[in-house]
């Protein structure tokens, strides 16, 4: 997967999680950026994240993730297309 | 129903896409509300969220009270003025096996080890007891899963200091409550987080990361079976199995094949799991459940298949069975309407995908169970918790016997030209009186599931329905009517509010399985000679418009009451001087003193 594609799929899945279908991300997309993303929410993001890559994150991961750039970093070091 | 949400659903899929969900569910004629209080000794967030979506699923419109990150004893146990203005219906108690705070230590001695059990047991009874002081509605608590680690190996069972012995000895605990306690209902975690794998249950990460108990992937399974729990208390639950045969009931097709030539029974492995099936299927009728056939047959070919010489279910078990060659959504609404059932509370169950597009598409609220082979049937079913079994009542196990006494009562109605005479010919007695203590279970019942003869469509609690019998303000009477076919048992429930020398009716309902027999006139004479009695002048009847109460749209006015006012939303009121009143009873002989 090339991060075009990575980028992609991700974009699929913030919009679903966030019944959002105008969010377009960029690597440099935050929780500062989307009104609805807490740390709630965030829970569900990774876990949906984690099952359409069939990986998992590692704890220190998930709290040290600045932005969708380094998600999508991770995401292509470890992710397997899943379709 | 949304069909993303009925079982078996794909957690995932429901985790990512919750807020296009609750929107959709938004969206539908809404239901009734339940205010629920979700006492968290963890993060309860999204267990409440997807408990939102399988509620709203199921008609019922929750509100939630959510105490603070892991506040559940100091919320219930001390004056908590937020929670108290929230006046819970519903309390639910979600700790976990993270929630035990003293566990025996390997040195500790016997007698330390039963000293930490019974402490933290009395932790957790204490707060029961206040709460149902403070409150008085139903209180829903975890049990404790199974530990992830064994210090002592297989020795962590039959000796004090082990962990999961102390966790087993203390759930029974628990049960003993739930036994000996109404209103207490006990939500299985361990056997929850056995299904599921307790390994990806307990997944440490999500306590580390998030402070949640279970797996955060684990959360819809944990919220739809609560709302299991939740659905049987406000009487949600379905009430009958709709059955396929050929290929459902046995392997085969006794058409084709003959009585000989399906199988059924230990001969074959494959016989033996439709025995098994069959088996799993006949046990429902001691939990009150019906069983009918809804089956594309000639009647005589589905009776001899029945009668199989090695099968469990006989053609006597069935309510009703519909053999013949009308669409199945068809057979579905016949039978719903000749059990005065809605078709919502149906199951259908069937191995033909198309059947069950079919039934689907024409009866979206009637559930359909899905299933690829004989042997997935049974847990296909089981794990829908359609038919949760919170309360066991007398009436439950003998309904089967009540609704086969009932098809006795219709084809007797054919042999008579006049319906009046038919009614005569029933020789119904009824005894309708004031609530007492031992019907009062089945009269919160009947008045929560009550849906089509229900003039208001007022849901109690089963403490709101006891402060109500003990209250001098109200005027209350329960009818029961037998004939010489049997027993109905508690049919009908009506309670007026006392105002000066008028009378308030909050409440008026009847069982579809008495209507048509004039027990609704029974219970006016004995309203009307009641009310006369204590200096009650005029009655006041309001009838509320629900999706499913049509039927008794104008029951006030046959009753002789005039209408005084009706809304935009079609609320009526009405009103009836007690002074003219004129008995109007002819068929059903009352009981003056009640026979318990």
């Amino acid at each position: 997967m090339n991060r075009e594609q990575v980028m992609e799929r991700l974009t699929e899945i913030f919009r679903d999680v966030f019944d959002d279908e105008s969010i377009v991300l960029t690597v440099n997309t935050s929780a500062k950026d989307i009104e609805d993303w807490d740390s709630l929410e965030h829970i569900n993001l990774i876990a949906a994240v984690e099952k359409a890559f069939r990986m998992r994150f590692t704890m220190k991961e998930v709290s040290g993730m600045k932005n969708v750039g380094e998600m999508a970093d991770i995401v292509m070091a470890r992710g397997k297309a899943n379709r | 129903m949304l069909q993303e949400l009925c079982y078996p659903f794909d957690a995932d899929a429901i985790m990512q896409k919750r807020r296009r969900l609750l929107r959709q569910l938004k969206e539908q004629q809404g239901g009734v509300n339940l205010r629920i209080a979700v006492l968290g000794g963890s993060t309860t967030s999204d267990i409440v969220k997807m408990l939102e979506l399988f509620l709203r699923n199921r008609g019922i419109v929750p509100e939630f009270y959510e105490s603070e990150y892991a506040q559940y004893w100091e919320d219930a146990m001390f004056d908590n003025p937020e929670l108290a203005a929230f006046h819970p219906e519903l309390i639910f108690i979600h700790t976990s096996s993270r929630n035990i705070r003293e566990f025996p230590q390997v040195r500790d001695s016997a007698e330390l080890c039963e000293h930490k059990l019974h402490q933290t047991y009395t932790h957790f009874e204490q707060m029961w007891e206040h709460l149902n002081a403070v409150y008085g509605c139903p209180v829903i608590q975890n049990n404790f899963e199974l530990p992830m680690t064994r210090l002592l190996g297989n020795r962590e069972v039959g000796c004090p200091q082990g962990r999961i012995d102390f966790i087993s000895r203390l759930n029974v605990m628990f049960y003993d409550y739930a036994a000996s306690h109404n209103n207490f209902y006990i939500h299985d975690i361990q056997y929850l987080s056995a299904c599921y794998g307790l390994d990806k249950w307990l997944d440490p990460t999500y306590w580390h990361l998030y402070k949640y108990a279970l797996a955060v992937p684990a959360i819809p399974e944990f919220a739809y079976n609560l709302s299991n729990i939740i659905c049987s208390l406000m009487g949600r639950n379905k009430k009958v199995l709709a059955l396929d045969l050929d290929n459902t009931l046995w392997g085969g097709v006794i058409g084709d094949d003959g009585q000989a030539g399906i199988e059924i029974g230990q001969e074959t492995s494959v016989g033996q799991a439709y025995a098994e099936l069959q088996g799993y299927l006949k046990a429902h009728e001691d939990i009150g459940v019906l069983l009918t056939v809804c089956s594309k047959n000639d009647p005589e070919n589905a009776i001899s298949g029945l009668n199989h010489p090695d099968g469990i279910l006989k053609p006597d078990d069935f309510t009703l069975i519909k053999a013949n060659w009308e669409p199945k959504s068809q057979n579905l609404l016949d039978s719903a309407n000749e059990l005065n059932l809605l078709p919502e509370s149906f199951v259908f169950v069937d191995d033909n995908p198309a059947e069950r597009a079919i039934v689907q598409a024409q009866l979206p609220d009637t559930a359909v169970v899905a299933f690829s082979s004989v042997e997935d049937c049974i847990l296909a079913l089981d794990r829908s918790g359609y038919f949760e079994v919170t309360t066991l009542s007398a009436d439950d196990a003998k309904r089967n016997a009540m609704y086969k006494e009932n098809a006795q009562r219709q084809a007797a109605a054919q042999q008579f030209a006049n319906y009046a005479d038919f009614l005569k010919s029933l020789e119904m007695t009824a005894e309708i009186q004031d609530f007492d203590a031992i019907s009062l279970p089945r009269i919160t019942q009947l008045t929560n599931k009550s849906n089509q003869f229900n003039l208001t469509t007022k849901r109690y609690t089963q403490s709101e329905m006891e402060e109500t019998a003990a209250s001098s303000e109200y005027i209350r009477l329960c009818g029961r009517l037998k004939d010489k076919f049997g027993d109905n048992g508690i049919v009908s429930v009506v309670i007026g509010r006392k105002e000066g020398d008028t009378l308030h009716m909050e409440l008026w309902l009847m069982s579809c399985r008495v209507l048509k027999r004039d027990m609704e006139l029974a219970m006016l004479d004995e309203l009307v000679r009641t009310a006369r009695e204590q200096n009650i002048s005029r009655i006041f009847g309001y009838y509320f418009p629900t999706p499913k109460n049509g039927m008794v749209k104008d029951l006030y006015e046959s009753f002789g009451f005039t209408k005084v006012s009706e809304d935009a939303d079609g609320n009526t009121v009405w009103e009836l001087a007690v002074t003219d009143y004129v008995p109007k009873n002819q068929v059903i002989r009352i009981k003056e003193e009640a026979i318990l």
